[in-house]
């Protein structure tokens, strides 16, 4: 079974996240960008199908910019076998919508045919959360998100899903896409040679064109707004002081 | 000229960078306290490629440049120095054996080397002779059971913890002509330790005397050639420099960047007192001065791997350099913590701590004056 994982680059989670002056996004231009975590955590998921013997094949996808093939050779390194890279865009700040990236990736689905195609369950950028699902209903295959446990067995996955209030187990049926949670597993550390050995696997480069698939935005960002800045808070004198400001202020 | 590290290069010091913080910067103040780094982690570190990071890939090692392996000791001391130190020295022996010794001893020594199975410690320096290593006095006579050692070297990183010795010896004459190499394994007939020293800095690697006291080990675990030992082991020490000063470095930089956070939350007369523009001033040179160790350090590595003729001069100034402005600017760091920053409970003494050593060893300040100084005149 070959598997497709998707991984997006995206700003980098250590970094201090600054919105441009027009209000347009957030500022990416020279600064760290990253493999979107959860994407690192569907890579490690696959590598471990591998492992285990119930994948053949790991294949790697990101859409985007140029630069996005760093973060294939981050997938690579960790064990991935090969890279797809789909150059969408010139500029960082060109978000490629889910919808698009869903239109892509199902185009490669029809043409590598992987048995299952793990995912990031949503990109710390946008937090859109919605490729997976709109991959699901463009193929029309099963889909398991949210996954903290992931189990293959021939023809279906179990998939232990993270919803509100617990845990769901659900079976789905093989083909699937699945959309891995922050519990699923702990990525590993490329080794040095593991890093040295990436260079050298097949990343091929495709455009959106060739996949047949419109780019162009359908959204409209309106405005982009930091957070509003935490009031200071007061120091209290007593358990008695808190309590009064407490219920001063409604919580208690 | 390209500055910009390799793509490669980059992924390198993440990875270094982020096994650092998740796996040594939350115990480095514990593993002070308790005097040793716990062994398990070694094996961590070696899954990774670091047992052997410049060691050949015959021999099982990741093959790196020199400059690549100062981008994981800069990344690596950002989570502790210390810590980061005593695997260049490990890394050090290694390069040696593989380097020099037959294909015997690497066979025999190297794997677990490159598993960090056997931790490797380096040992030159004798209470009587320092920065005049050749001066060395412990004795090595061959015999038909192997060489019989005796004598002492002293603060020897790793003392009574590592696995095996690589110990500079004198099989010879009077003089660096005199001396050859020989690996030592633990619990060999004859091999004892001192106490454990009491340091200022470095206080999670044990460092101890080593006493061989008609020690034996076998002839086959000679390194090389009888009287090439003490160029054997100068060898390693143009890198090692570079290794040093890059834990300097990476200090430094976690050290100003702890302290920019610090100085973004600390009040003082109504302000954050990062809004001083006497103490901006300071944080703008710190920075200056890391950025200007940063890129002499690289060049001198890049001297050193593209066989620059005057390679030893450049890692010699750089490591001069880089370890003076690594320990200026954590002094700094300390300073604009006010009295927090004399407190352990931030780690910043540490830092101040930790790097002075980087001015005594690997040849002292003054010898890497003397080496450019040399070769100045010699112009
Ligand atoms: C924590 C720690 C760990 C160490 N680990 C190891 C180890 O693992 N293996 C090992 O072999 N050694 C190790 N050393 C030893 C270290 O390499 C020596 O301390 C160092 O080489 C200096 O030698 P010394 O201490 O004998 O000083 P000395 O050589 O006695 O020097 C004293 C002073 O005189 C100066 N000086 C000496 N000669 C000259 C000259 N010609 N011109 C100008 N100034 C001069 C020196 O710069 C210094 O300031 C370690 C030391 C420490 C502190
Ligand atoms: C071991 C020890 C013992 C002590 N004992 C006592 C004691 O017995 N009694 C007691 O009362 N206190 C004691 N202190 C506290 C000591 O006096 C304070 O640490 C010191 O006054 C600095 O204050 P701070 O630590 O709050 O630093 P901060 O005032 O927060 O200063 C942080 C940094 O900002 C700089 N800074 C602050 N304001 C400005 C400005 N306007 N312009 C430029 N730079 C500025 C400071 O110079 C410093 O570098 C002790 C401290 C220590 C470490």
């Amino acid at each position: 079974m070959k598997v497709l994982v998707p991984v997006k680059r995206v700003i980098d989670y250590n970094v201090k996240v600054r919105v441009k002056a027009d209000g347009s996004g957030v500022d990416l231009a020279n600064v760290k960008m990253s493999m979107n975590p959860f994407d690192e955590i569907a890579v490690e998921e696959a590598i471990r199908l591998k492992e285990a013997g119930k994948a053949t094949e790991v294949v790697a996808v990101s859409i985007g910019v140029k630069q996005n093939q760093e973060t294939l050779r981050t997938a690579l390194a960790m064990g991935a076998d090969r890279a797809i890279l789909v150059v969408a865009a010139d500029d960082v700040h060109t978000d490629i919508e889910p919808l698009a990236v869903a239109k892509i990736l199902a185009a490669i689905v029809k043409e590598e045919e992987p048995g299952l195609v793990l995912a990031g369950k949503q990109a710390i950028d946008n937090d859109m959360n919605a490729t997976g699902q709109m991959l699901s209903a463009l193929l029309g295959w099963s889909q398991g998100t949210f996954a903290s446990e992931v189990d293959i067995d021939g023809d279906n996955a179990k998939v232990t899903r993270e919803v509100d209030g617990g845990l769901q187990t659900i079976t789905v049926k093989m083909p699937t896409i699945i959309t891995v949670d922050l519990r699923l597993n702990e990525p590993r550390y490329a080794s040095l040679p593991n890093i040295m050995k990436a260079k050298r696997k097949p990343l091929d480069e495709k455009t959106p064109g060739d996949y047949g698939v419109d780019v162009t935005p359908r959204l409209t960002v309106v405005k982009t707004e930091e957070p509003a800045a935490r009031a200071a808070g007061i120091k209290v004198g007593s358990v008695d002081e808190l309590v009064a400001k407490l219920k001063e202020a409604g919580a208690v | 000229m390209d500055f910009a590290l390799t793509e490669e290069q980059s992924a390198i010091f993440d990875m270094a960078y982020a096994f650092g913080q998740d796996n040594i910067a939350p115990h480095a103040q514990k593993w002070e306290a308790e005097g040793t780094i716990p062994k398990d982690l070694w094996p961590e570190l070696a899954a990774l490629g670091f047992g052997g990071l410049y060691v050949s890939e015959e021999s099982g090692g990741s093959a790196l440049s020199r400059l690549d392996a100062t981008l994981v000791f800069e990344a690596l001391s950002m989570a502790c120095p210390s810590v980061a130190a005593f695997l260049s020295i490990h890394n050090m022996c290694a390069k040696m054996i593989d380097t020099f010794g037959s294909d015997e001893l690497k066979a025999r020594i190297l794997p677990k080397a490159m598993t960090m199975e056997t931790v490797l410690s380096y040992c030159l320096t004798e209470p009587g002779s320092g920065s005049d290593a050749a001066a060395l006095k412990t004795r090595a006579e061959k015999t038909n059971e192997g060489y019989r050692l005796n004598g002492s070297k002293a603060f020897i990183s790793g003392g009574g913890y590592s696995d095996a010795y690589v110990v500079m010896c004198r099989t010879g004459e009077d003089g660096p002509k005199g001396i050859s190499t020989v690996v030592v394994e633990d619990g060999a007939e004859g091999l004892s330790f001192g106490a454990l020293e009491e340091k200022m800095g470095w206080r999670s690697q044990p460092t101890a005397q080593v006493n061989f006291d008609n020690c034996l080990t076998a002839t086959d675990n000679l390194v090389g050639e009888e009287g090439s030992g003490f160029k054997y082991a100068m060898a390693g020490l143009d890198g090692g420099r570079l290794n040093i000063s890059a834990c300097s470095l990476g200090a430094a930089q976690a050290g100003l960047n702890a302290t920019l956070q610090y100085m973004s939350e600390r009040k003082a007369f109504g302000k954050s007192i990062d809004q001083f523009q006497a103490l901006q001033f300071r944080l703008a040179d710190m920075e200056i001065e890391l950025q200007a160790a940063r890129t002499f350090l690289r060049q001198a590595a890049w001297k050193l791997d593209t066989g620059a003729p005057d390679a030893t001069a450049f890692c010699a100034m750089a490591k001069k350099f880089v370890t003076e402005t690594g320990s200026n600017v954590v002094d700094q760091c300390l300073q604009l913590h006010g009295g927090y920053g004399y407190l352990s409970d931030y780690g910043i003494e540490k830092l101040v701590r930790d790097l002075r050593v980087h001015q005594i060893l690997e040849g002292t300040n003054e010898i890497m004056r003397v080496i450019v100084a040399r070769h100045l005149i010699a112009r």
